[in-house]
């Protein structure tokens, strides 16, 4: 066969597979990123078909996929949503990082994995799914309820944590000691403060450079701009994902939008490469010996999350259903904390274990969260019926 | 009554307000534009009962809907101080011989001395509409001028 047959063979069948994984996920409801992962275990490492030759493809195209999900997610929001929601509900943000960061991070401890895996897997648990949480508020017809603002601040503060959360473990998981440490998370909040400010102050000046009225000259800019961004965020230790949600923040709102439209794609492309990879490379034997623990980890991290968004809710005085609508909103995790895994694994400092522990969580919470948001009012409603004979 | 305004990151605005009845009205303006009209729901008025996605003719429809009546009644306001000046809306029938021609052919003003302020099609307002605004039966005109200016352009809007 010819050199570049077999690659792009591979490649026509991988993307061929995940388009149906994706009509599949739509079918069924949920968010593609689950069956991304099953499909990366089926094939790969200990899977039915190992992938050869197209590894320095899907490598590189998997950490392009990361920095454009951070991207994305930057665009998102403009700088005063970030400001604004921190200054609102910075309280809930707390609450939220305490309660379902403490899951993982046990869990890790218990597994004997150290003070690095458990780091890495406080962030796994903590971190709710924003694309997940945005698809079913709307599909449900909430996005008009008066709790949908402190589920959306949850989600802002979180990934505004990430700007922090990333680099710190990046430098911790990398040993490169408590100076060299302090210093790269010192970049990262001197970064996020430049981005903040330039966002609100010099949006205009960001924009104009990329700003093109052709759309493939706009596209080739802001991409390029985005990678050369992360790699030199990668460089200082920051991690790429971090310098281009940061650059994602600064654009200002016009050119946000049109990058986020020229640029989806290309994100869900890249994207799902990163969510298979992250798949391939983990060995699929390994899932039933952690499948106890992702039991837990689901039930446990399900109960703070609900505690976390309870909180979020009754802060800004809404009822007692709504509290509950907004804890179970918040409970699907998703895309980050398969980032936050994908960060940890290429160190090398943390157990293997973290791989299938992470991918057995995600898989469950990303299919049982949609369901927990469908259920809580039904749910509700057949306990309050219950519980006020009792009580009268 | 105060409008609330919320901003929604990543999502859009939305802009609210509660009636005498207890009910939370709104509506919720996506970052591409579209919009969706909101109402609280009966029993918990955290939630929304509906949320009905409106292209923009649906939106301005549901407002002239809302503001339509209201049009004529303030122009009647404003002109009730003056002796004589009325406001009325006739319609341009089906039979009307300007249905597809312009409202320039009718030379209202030069025959009835009446002035046409607007004319409300599908529910949406067209204010002050120009000489070349094309009619189109089902139209309403609504005009304003003396009482005998007004019952003449009636004539006219339906007999040439």
């Amino acid at each position: 066969m010819h050199s570049s047959a077999l690659p792009l063979i591979e490649l026509g069948a991988l993307f061929f597979g995940l388009g149906i994984l994706g009509r599949l996920a739509g079918r069924l409801g949920i968010s593609p990123v689950p069956l991304y992962l099953l499909g990366g275990l089926a094939f790969g490492s200990g899977g039915l078909l190992p992938l050869e030759g197209i590894e320095p493809f899907t490598t590189v195209a998997s950490e392009v996929g990361v920095v454009l999900l951070l991207l994305l997610l930057g665009l998102e929001y403009s700088a005063s949503d970030l400001v604004g929601g921190l200054r609102r509900s910075w309280a809930a943000g707390i609450v939220d990082m305490v309660l379902n960061a403490a899951p993982g991070a046990i869990a890790a401890l218990l597994l004997g994995w150290g003070p690095l895996g458990a780091l890495a897997m406080a962030g796994v648990t903590w971190v709710s799914s924003s694309g997940i949480v945005a698809k079913v508020l709307d599909e449900l017809g909430r996005l008009g309820n008066r709790e949908t603002p402190a589920v959306l601040s949850v989600l802002v503060i979180e990934d505004l944590a990430m700007a922090l959360y990333l680099p710190i473990t990046t430098a911790a998981l990398t040993a490169i000691g408590l100076v060299a440490g302090l210093r790269t998370v010192g970049i990262a909040v001197a970064l996020l403060i430049v981005a903040l400010v330039v966002a609100l102050r010099f949006g205009r000046f960001v924009s104009s450079v990329v700003e093109s009225p052709s759309s493939e000259v706009f596209l080739l800019r802001v991409l390029g701009i985005a990678l050369l961004v992360a790699g030199i965020a990668s460089q200082l230790q920051v991690s790429a994902g971090v310098g281009a949600f940061l650059l994602g923040i600064a654009i200002s709102e016009d050119t946000a939008e049109n990058a986020a439209r020229v640029l989806t794609p290309l994100r869900d492309l890249f994207a799902a490469v990163f969510f298979v990879v992250f798949g391939l490379n983990t060995d699929p034997a390994q899932v039933p010996a952690v499948l106890p623990a992702a039991l837990v980890l689901a039930v446990v991290s399900t109960a703070t999350k609900l505690g976390a968004g309870w909180f979020a809710a009754r802060q800004i005085g809404v009822g007692p259903l709504g509290r509950w609508r907004a804890g179970a909103a918040l409970v699907a995790r998703g895309e980050f904390s398969i980032v936050i895994a994908g960060l940890a694994l290429t160190t090398g400092a943390v157990d293997p274990g973290l791989a299938p522990l992470a991918t057995t969580y995600v898989l469950l919470m990303a299919i049982l969260g949609p369901v927990a948001a469908r259920v809580v009012e039904p749910v509700h409603a057949g306990l309050t019926r219950r519980l006020r004979p009792a009580a009268s | 009554m105060d409008v609330e305004v919320t901003r929604l990151p990543g999502i859009g605005t939305k802009q609210e307000f509660t009636t005498a009845s207890g009910r939370r009205l709104g509506v919720l303006t996506h970052r591409d534009g579209h919009r969706e009209l909101l109402v609280s729901g009966r029993t918990d008025p955290d939630s929304c009962s509906a949320s009905v996605g409106l292209t923009d003719a649906e939106g301005q429809a549901l407002g002239t809907l809302l503001g339509a009546p209201n049009l004529v009644a303030q122009l009647q306001d404003q002109q009730a101080e003056l002796e004589g000046i009325m406001t009325a809306q006739f319609p341009v029938g089906a039979g009307s011989p300007y249905d597809g021609r312009t409202l320039g052919d009718t030379a209202m003003r030069t025959r009835t001395s009446t002035s046409i302020v607007a004319v409300i099609r599908d529910h949406v307002v067209s204010p002050s509409p120009g000489p070349d605004f094309v009619f189109r039966a089902g139209d309403l005109v609504v005009l304003v001028g003396t009482g005998e200016g007004l019952g003449r352009a009636a004539a006219i809007l339906e007999d040439g």
